[in-house]
């Protein structure tokens, strides 16, 4: 066979055939490798059980579909349009270069080399296809360098107390990406110049593509100069693809390795809490030594797969509210400081570089951890399908455990466990609110008789003076649909849902135990509730419970029956719009019955915020969240009421009594009394009853 | 350093509602819940401090009933080496000097060079501290807000008027009566309380403690409690009504009214 230029692999160099050094490239560059990620995975082998393989197992459709929408088709990238649309690109770049890679390594090897199937028609598709796909790679890797270099997008900043910044990695990981695309066109371009030159048969290149490109501007390149391109530029891909190989495991772009495991593993159900330990019985709880995390080893493996596959692109931060309104708490950062400290401990090589220390205090501070109100818009963030919420509140368990709990919040945790609410008002009071609802709406007390229907109040709407408002409206509206219903009374107690997310698990179990017994006694085949903590509560966290809704799927039910009716909102100077609750949309996924509801009232004026559904922005958090005193710069809630009145509404509806406090609040203390109102939306839909 | 903290069982006012019973006699106990005395908790805070960083035990001590063992127990999973339950139905009634004089013999059967009483109770009079140390002709420091280990000397703290600090000296033994605010008491789980459950907590008696039964209980005490009442509303005084909104609007507006608020 005739060839144009001498292919690599029957080159020598030095007086050694080429294709010995093109064998050891590789043969060195995968050992290397594979010693790396033996060397990452050792401390997930050595990390505490995560969800057992029959767990793992028993959801794999779900899984797989999991992997298809936010691996392969990428599907939360473009919640950030021009990020999202380079990545996709590059993405994709990388899933169709990856078998022309292949090819080239063993073209060193092997004169003539094709992988098997690729020398027909399907094999000059894909050579069209992966040249563009090589071209547009080129593209966009340059505007992300523009993009890290000069546009420098705010939520890419490492404040200082973090550490340094990433751009180095991040464009020296861009700059081998180009490299590799331009020597694969530059190494083809230039034999089709050759073959041209010499009038062989010429491989077709496409128009417009990196090849195609090289190939005209070297078309009177005489042969020696086309002979060095041809070779130096196969050496230099061989020996960049190797090295950016064995770069991947040594920081963010680890996740090119993992975010597939990590989105195969991703939480398949929502709004739960892992266990303390997986693999134990609720007996052996009893007797661990330790709970939660307190040190570097106590996280799970998934929690270490985490860390690997944070890609540092500060998407999760940047809907953080916490970090929005200055808390000490950046999403982003307890992965960065996590891997930072799995690197430090489990070096390549050698011993550990950092001394064995608490988490709590050199990694990680007290405040940062009890910041987050788990609202979740991290974990919906997240392209690569990292969770946070259970990592908090497994760090939480430990600093329970070890005693280290703000005296902010050992006053209702005690009273919670003495009189059932944080308040410790008496377990007697917790039906007063029935007292004063308006109208002839009889609420059975049940306190061991039966309903068909149980309302679940919780602890807020049964003893806050404004909130009760929300319990009364809600029994207004279940006893004019004509449901047989009844509430616990003194036998219920607080649901626990923050107990549980603040760390404190036994109590929580014990608050769990007490209402189930409690709920089985009325024989009630349905619940109902208006707070979303609760129903994430009873839905998520307890067990073998009758059906758990929320007033506004009920509502929205009914409404759609005709059983309720509304009349018109007479009000034409007012324009609504739904707040969504975190515990009934992002864990839930309850966006669309709320809004059936206003839509429902007749002459209702309703607009979405910018930030709503699943990006809606927190309130500033429920349950134990109101009594702890974070250190901020302002409320989450004020930010939320602004944003309100950005969208053109001057009242907020929400539906859960901890987002009515956090916004009646915030209307106050942003000094928007008068021109921002806000209202829950059982009390609207009560008020509008025909 | 063997450290004993005397701590008491109270209703807990942020818990309860206390009202009175109609005859007088006492407050309605139906319906209350109860918790370790908060002085007490800082003090048990502070010991277990002082305890890890020069070492030594840390015992805790009640003089109540069966039921008193609870704050034991927590105290214990807080951190306390050891908890003595003082129980006698002689001991029944007991005034201050009474409740003293109790410690004082429990006190005398060890070896203790530093006993931490809270500064007062939510439920007493503040008085234990003060007559237990002099009943055992040990210095006596009160309101203490700030320990400093100093060889067989401690340096301790008082917060005066204006914000400012006090340091003064005093000798081991010795007792101190401690304030809230000396520290951030460390939060106590179930599972803590669960941990000790089974550990043994010795119960003394006046037998075991050497004390006639007529010295201390209601018979031997000298202040006699001779009734509970809610008193009248006095001149000038005014209840405000309704919920908390309409309360706080009130006195918002009376604030104005006087010109208080502007």
């Amino acid at each position: 066979m005739d060839f144009a230029l001498i292919p690599p692999a029957s080159g020598t160099f030095l007086f050694i055939p080429a294709w010995i050094i093109y064998t050891l490239i590789p043969v060195v560059g995968i050992t290397l490798f594979i010693y790396i990620i033996v060397m990452r995975l050792k401390p997930m082998v050595l990390a505490q059980p995560d969800m057992p393989m029959a767990d793992i197992l028993a959801n794999v459709p779900a899984r797989i579909i999991q992997v298809i929408k936010v691996w392969l088709l990428q599907w939360r990238h473009p919640r950030y349009m021009l990020a999202g649309v380079i990545h996709i690109l590059l993405f994709a770049g990388f899933l169709i270069l990856g078998l022309r890679s292949t090819e080239l390594m063993f073209v060193g090897i092997k004169t003539g080399f094709s992988l098997p199937g690729m020398d027909g028609t399907l094999g000059a598709i894909y050579n069209v296809i992966r040249s563009y796909a090589a071209t547009w790679v080129l593209v966009v890797a340059l505007m992300a360098m523009y993009r890290r270099l000069v546009t420098k997008p705010a939520r890419y900043a490492v404040p200082a107390k973090y550490g340094k910044p990433h751009t180095a990695e991040a464009v020296f990981v861009l700059g081998m990406i180009c490299t590799l695309v331009l020597m694969e066109g530059l190494f083809e371009g230039s034999l089709v110049a050759a073959q041209e030159q010499q009038g062989m048969h010429a491989h077709f290149l496409a128009p417009f593509t990196l090849a195609w490109f090289f190939q005209h501007i070297l078309a009177f390149a005489n042969k020696d100069t086309l002979q060095f391109f041809h070779s130096a530029s196969y050496f230099l891909h061989d020996i960049t693809f190797f090295t950016f190989l064995c770069f991947l495991p040594m920081g963010k772009h680890f996740h090119v390795i993992t975010s597939l495991f990590n989105v195969f593993l991703m939480r398949v159900r929502r709004g739960n809490i892992k266990p303390v330990k997986y693999g134990i019985t609720g007996e052996e709880l009893d007797n661990l030594k330790s709970f939660g995390v307190k040190n570097l080893e106590d996280f799970t493996w998934r929690h270490i797969l985490h860390f690997y596959s944070c890609v540092d692109c500060g998407r999760c931060s940047d809907n953080c509210p916490a970090n929005a309104v200055g808390r000490p708490l950046s999403p982003r950062f307890i992965s960065i400081k996590g891997r930072n400290l799995l690197f430090a401990t489990h070096p390549l090589h050698g011993e550990r570089k950092i001394e064995k220390q608490p988490l709590i205090g050199s990694t990680y501070e007290e405040d940062e951890i009890w910041s987050c109100t788990t609202c979740g818009a991290c974990e919906q963030e997240c392209p690569v399908g990292i969770e946070y919420i259970d990592k908090i509140v497994d760090l939480r368990r430990g600093m329970v455990d070890e005693g280290m709990v703000p005296q902010s919040l050992q006053k209702p945790l005690s009273a919670i466990g003495k009189r059932g609410n944080p308040w410790g008002k008496m377990e007697k009071k917790r039906s007063e609110w029935t007292k004063a609802i308006e109208g002839d709406v009889p609420v059975k007390v049940l306190e061991g008789d039966k309903a068909d229907v149980l309302f679940f109040v919780d602890s807020i709407t049964s003893f806050d003076d404004r909130m009760q408002k929300i319990g009364q409206a809600t029994a207004t509206l279940l006893h004019r649909a004509g449901v047989d219903f009844g509430i616990l009374g003194k036998d219920e107690k607080d649901s626990g849902h923050e107990v549980r997310r603040f760390g404190e698990e036994m109590l929580f179990q014990s608050l769990r135990e007490h209402n189930t017994e409690m709920i089985k006694e009325t024989g009630a085949t349905k619940i109902v509730t208006a707070d979303p903590h609760a129903l994430n509560a009873l839905k998520n966290d307890y067990e073998d419970l009758p059906p758990v809704e929320h007033i506004s799927q009920f509502l929205a039910r009914e409404v759609r029956k005709g059983a309720l009716q509304f009349k018109a909102n007479g009000d034409g100077q007012k324009v609504y719009t739904f707040h969504d609750p975190c515990y009934l949309g992002r864990h839930n996924a309850v966006y669309e019955d709320p809004r059936a509801v206003l839509d429902a009232i007749p002459g209702l004026k309703r607009v979405d915020m910018l930030r709503c559904k699943d990006r809606s922005f927190c309130c500033g958090g429920g349950g134990l969240m109101l009594f702890y005193e974070p250190e901020e710069e302002q409320r989450m809630g004020v930010l939320r009421v602004k944003m309100a009145a950005e969208a053109g509404a001057n009242v907020i509806v929400t539906a859960c009594p901890f987002c009515l406090v956090n916004m009646e609040d915030a209307i106050k203390v942003a000094g928007m009394e008068g021109k921002m109102e806000a209202i829950d939306l059982a009390e609207l839909a009560a008020q509008h009853l025909e | 350093m063997e450290i004993l903290v005397c701590v008491k069982r109270v209703p807990d006012t942020a818990e309860n509602e206390i009202t009175i019973k109609g005859d007088g006699t006492d407050i309605q106990r139906d319906d209350l819940v109860y918790s370790v005395n908060e002085w007490d908790n800082y003090a048990t805070e502070e010991a277990i401090q002082i305890r890890d960083k020069v070492g030594g035990a840390v015992t805790v001590v009640t003089v109540g009933d069966s039921e008193a063992e609870e704050i034991l127990r927590r105290q214990m999973a807080m951190g306390a080496d050891k908890g003595i339950l003082l129980a006698d139905d002689a001991f029944e009634g007991s005034d201050g000097r009474g409740i003293a004089s109790i410690l004082k013999a429990e006190i005398l059967k060890g070896k203790y060079d530093l006993i931490l009483t809270g500064a007062q109770a939510d439920d007493g009079a503040a008085q234990v501290g003060g007559m237990l140390a002099a009943m055992l002709d040990w210095p006596y420091a009160s309101l203490v807000n700030k320990i400093e280990i100093d060889g067989k000397k401690l340096k301790i703290g008082r917060e005066i008027e204006g914000g400012n600090q006090e340091m003064n000296e005093i000798e081991l033994p010795c007792v101190l009566s401690i304030q809230t605010g000396i520290n951030e008491p460390r939060y106590v789980g179930i599972r803590g309380i669960r941990k000790v459950a089974s550990v043994e907590i010795p119960s003394h008696g006046a037998g075991d403690l050497g004390i006639a039964a007529g010295s201390v209980g209601a018979a031997a005490a000298r202040v006699k409690r001779a009734d509970y009442f809610t008193p009248v509303m006095g001149k000038g005084a005014e209840m405000l009504e309704g919920s908390m909104e309409e309360k706080i609007d009130k006195l918002i507006e009376l604030l104005k009214a006087k010109g208080g608020l502007k």
